[in-house]
């Protein structure tokens, strides 16, 4: 079913709500799309007007700045018109109800929804109400899915390593419980047909029965990093101290936090990545995050061609035009 | 009103009760039943029913149906859902405390007495509240209760706040000879769940609930229940570990009983995995082993009961991001089909399968109804076992449309329902 919610009758993107549900080829094409909208953000004329005269409400119902901001530049650099709406969670609980909010703003003729929220399946949820010719993007929901940073991840991976995953060990490093990043990494990189996926994280951490996902599990982090070609760092949530998850972040940081001497049992050119922001000290050191290995910042980057390959591909034409791209 | 004289001939009779399974006619003069097989001397019916071809069963008691009234009213009302009960051949609801206000007050169980009286269909009775307001801190009047008509009293799915309250509760209620009915349910492990923890919670990042939130309550509640000697009944059991630590507590001889609802033991928790909120159920569907596990221990009468847990919701009530939508399934409509799928599958005998919808609900809620021997009270259900029909959700009975079963093919239609010997269901009718 979320397989055909994303993906058209002609077999193109529809929305872009998980990665689970979608398909090497497609991965691969947004990735290629990516790669020459890269060249559009590097030039000194930003823009292309692939999406003029269209309409784009950014949708947060819980904080953020790098996202939104990476999401509402990518529509711009496409020539979109672009609408921001932050609602506190709180307040639209007292108030009108989600597919309230989602018909008044249909009815000012958007094309295209980017959603945040803290409830899992929001994203699917509004997908599934919208009109036909308007689309959904998730920009992360719950602890579910955060598909367009998986993607510019793999755009990181596939500049830094090549094309063939097959031959990467990739660690992810951290909260995976409570991690909708680390969800959707892991869906594409099995897709992507990684060679060894692994999860690095205390027992209170890891969620149940990960290993359907297709990771292996690792408690001991130099277990886990041996002979790594990438390692992802998550970030540690405080409240984690507050649910009895960890003891404190000096022991979280001792145990799990990455370091230039521990960086060393990974592969000689291992590539450090990390969804940002990062608790410096909790962890990474600063050495590993401003360090050679470190493609933190180009992940940013790379974040604006990846939204701007995604929100072009899931763009419905108008009832008028034929559909581009 | 008169009740008339009824014959009801041709019919297949299955009641567990009393060990019938054959084809035989049935008497009744006065509501109750006057005779099986044989005429009483000199009878001659006002009403002839012709059964040929059909079966003639107790009528169904639901040990537990939310009717959303009082409080709820754009759910579900007493009217609405009594007559969808009668509608699939169920004479007896079991309403639990957790209406508003609470039944935690003689007043709110007359109120409820009332409204069901202004219904010529399904009799309701009442659980009443454990504490008042279903607050977990304060006893609520049970002495009280009972005499208003409560036949047992609960938290619903509210938890106690302490162990201590707990222990004072069964204390209390083992006073009065009232059954607790409980919600094996620990509240810290459970927390903000929402789906059974395991490969679906994990996937679709949803918070899960551990199979354990319901083995620690039970086992607690195992020893209080043995500390107090209060009689107690386990509502909805959902897990395999708990049917069997109930199995084990009744072959030590404690004085417990347990059900499970109907939709535990066709659905699982890769039924959610699209987030579709018609499959949102607290406590959660489970994993296939769990509902194996359920099945065995209605097969061998752990699980007394088999109920519908129904809980009726207006459309907006599920149409929100899966964790923001209210839980729980409309049920009554299919109670009846789905337990006789189970003995069409072979899952259970037709006799077992009927005895847990029937007298295995009467008997724990102590009530004089679920079987047909003469001079019991005349609640019966007459149905097509052969006829099919496709649960298409706008056309349910119940103001709930919200069934995770739309589109299913059933077994079995309803023909009559009579309770108290008078005909409150006539498909013919209709």
């Amino acid at each position: 079913m979320s397989a055909n919610l994303q993906i058209g009758e002609d077999g193109r993107l529809r929305h872009f709500l998980s990665i689970e549900g979608l398909n090497r080829q497609l991965l691969t094409e947004i990735l290629d799309i990516a790669e020459s909208f890269a060249g559009v953000t590097e030039q000194s004329v930003k823009k292309v007007p692939l999406l003029r005269g269209r309409t784009i409400v950014n949708l947060f119902f819980e904080a953020s700045t790098r996202t939104r901001t990476t999401f509402e530049l990518a529509a711009k650099r496409l020539s979109a018109d672009v609408l921001n709406i932050n609602i506190n969670a709180s307040s639209a609980v007292k108030g009108e109800t989600l597919l309230d909010t989602l018909r008044n703003l249909e009815a000012m003729h958007v094309d295209m929804f980017v959603v945040r929220h803290s409830d899992s399946g929001t994203a699917h949820f509004i997908a599934r109400h919208v009109q036909p010719h308007v689309s959904v993007i998730n920009a992360g929901d719950g602890r579910h899915a955060h598909p367009t940073q998986a993607m510019l991840d793999m755009f990181t991976i596939r500049r830094e390593k090549g094309a063939d995953f097959g031959r990467l060990t990739v660690a992810i490093v951290g909260d995976i419980a409570h991690s909708r990043v680390a969800r959707s990494q892991i869906h594409a990189l099995n897709l992507l047909n990684v060679g060894e996926l692994r999860v690095v994280a205390p027992r209170t951490l890891i969620p149940a029965h990960v290993e359907s996902l297709g990771v292996r599990v690792f408690h001991d982090l130099r277990k886990g990093l041996r002979d790594a070609d990438v390692i992802i760092m998550l970030r540690l949530q405080r409240e984690r101290m507050e649910g009895a998850m960890l003891p404190s972040e000096q022991e979280y940081y001792r145990l799990y936090g990455l370091t230039g001497e521990r960086l060393a049992v990974a592969k000689p050119d291992v590539t450090v990545m990390h969804p940002g922001p990062i608790n410096r000290g909790v962890e990474m050191d600063s050495q590993v995050a401003d360090g050679p290995h470190s493609v933190i910042l180009e992940q940013v980057t790379y974040g604006i061609a990846t939204r701007m390959a995604v929100m072009s591909m899931a763009m419905q034409p108008t009832p008028n035009q034929e559909r581009h791209g | 009103m008169a009740k008339p004289k009824i014959h009801i001939s041709g019919g297949h009779l299955v009641d567990p009760a009393n060990g019938t399974d054959t084809a035989t006619d049935l008497y009744i003069a006065g509501g109750r039943i006057a005779a099986v097989g044989d005429a009483p001397d000199g009878f001659t019916a006002d009403i002839a029913l012709d059964a040929s071809g059909l079966h003639v069963i107790p009528g169904l008691v639901d040990l537990c149906a939310r009717l959303r009234d009082p409080g709820q009213e754009h759910k579900a009302t007493i009217n609405s859902e009594c007559r969808a009960a009668a509608a699939s051949g169920i004479t007896t609801l079991c309403c639990p405390p957790d209406t508003t206000p609470v039944i935690d007050t003689p007043a709110v169980v007359e109120l409820i007495r009332h409204r069901a009286g202004q219904t010529d269909a399904a009799r309701v009775v009442t659980l009443g509240a454990m504490t008042r307001g279903l607050n977990g801190e304060h006893l609520s009047e049970m002495s009280a209760l009972k005499q208003a008509g409560c036949l047992g009293v609960s938290n619903a799915l509210k938890p106690l706040a302490s162990t201590q309250i707990e222990r004072r509760a069964f204390e209390y209620a083992a006073t009065f000879d009232l059954t607790v009915f409980l919600h094996a349910d620990d509240p810290a492990l459970s927390a903000d769940g929402c789906l059974h923890e395991g490969q679906v919670s994990t996937r679709l990042g949803l918070c899960g609930i551990p199979e354990a939130a319901e083995t620690v309550a039970v086992a607690r509640d195992l020893a209080l229940i043995q500390q107090t000697g209060v009689r107690a009944h386990f509502c909805r059991l959902t897990t395999e570990r708990a049917v069997r630590m109930v199995a084990r507590a009744q072959f030590d001889g404690l004085p417990v009983s347990a059900d499970v609802a109907i939709p535990y033991l066709y659905l699982n928790e890769l039924d959610a995995s699209e987030f579709n909120s018609d499959f949102h159920f607290i406590p959660p569907l489970r994993t296939q082993d769990d509902r194996a596990g359920l099945i065995t221990g209605l097969r061998d009468g752990t699980l007394g009961a088999l109920c519908s847990d129904h809980q009726p919701h207006e459309a907006d009530a599920k149409l929100a991001p899966f964790p923001a939508t209210e839980p729980g399934a409309s049920g009554i409509d299919t109670l009846l089909s789905l337990t006789l799928k189970l003995a069409q599958e072979k899952q259970l005998t037709l006799n077992d399968a009927i005895a847990r919808v029937t007298c295995g609900p009467a008997a724990i809620l102590n009530l004089p109804c679920g079987e047909l021997g003469v001079g019991r009270v005349a609640d019966i259900c007459i149905f097509d076992a052969g006829a099919h029909w496709q649960v298409n959700r706008e056309s349910l009975m119940s103001q709930g449309k919200n069934t995770p079963f739309n589109g299913w093919e059933m077994p079995g239609q309803v023909r009559y329902t009579l309770r108290d010997g008078r005909i409150i269901f006539n498909r013919e009718a209709q």
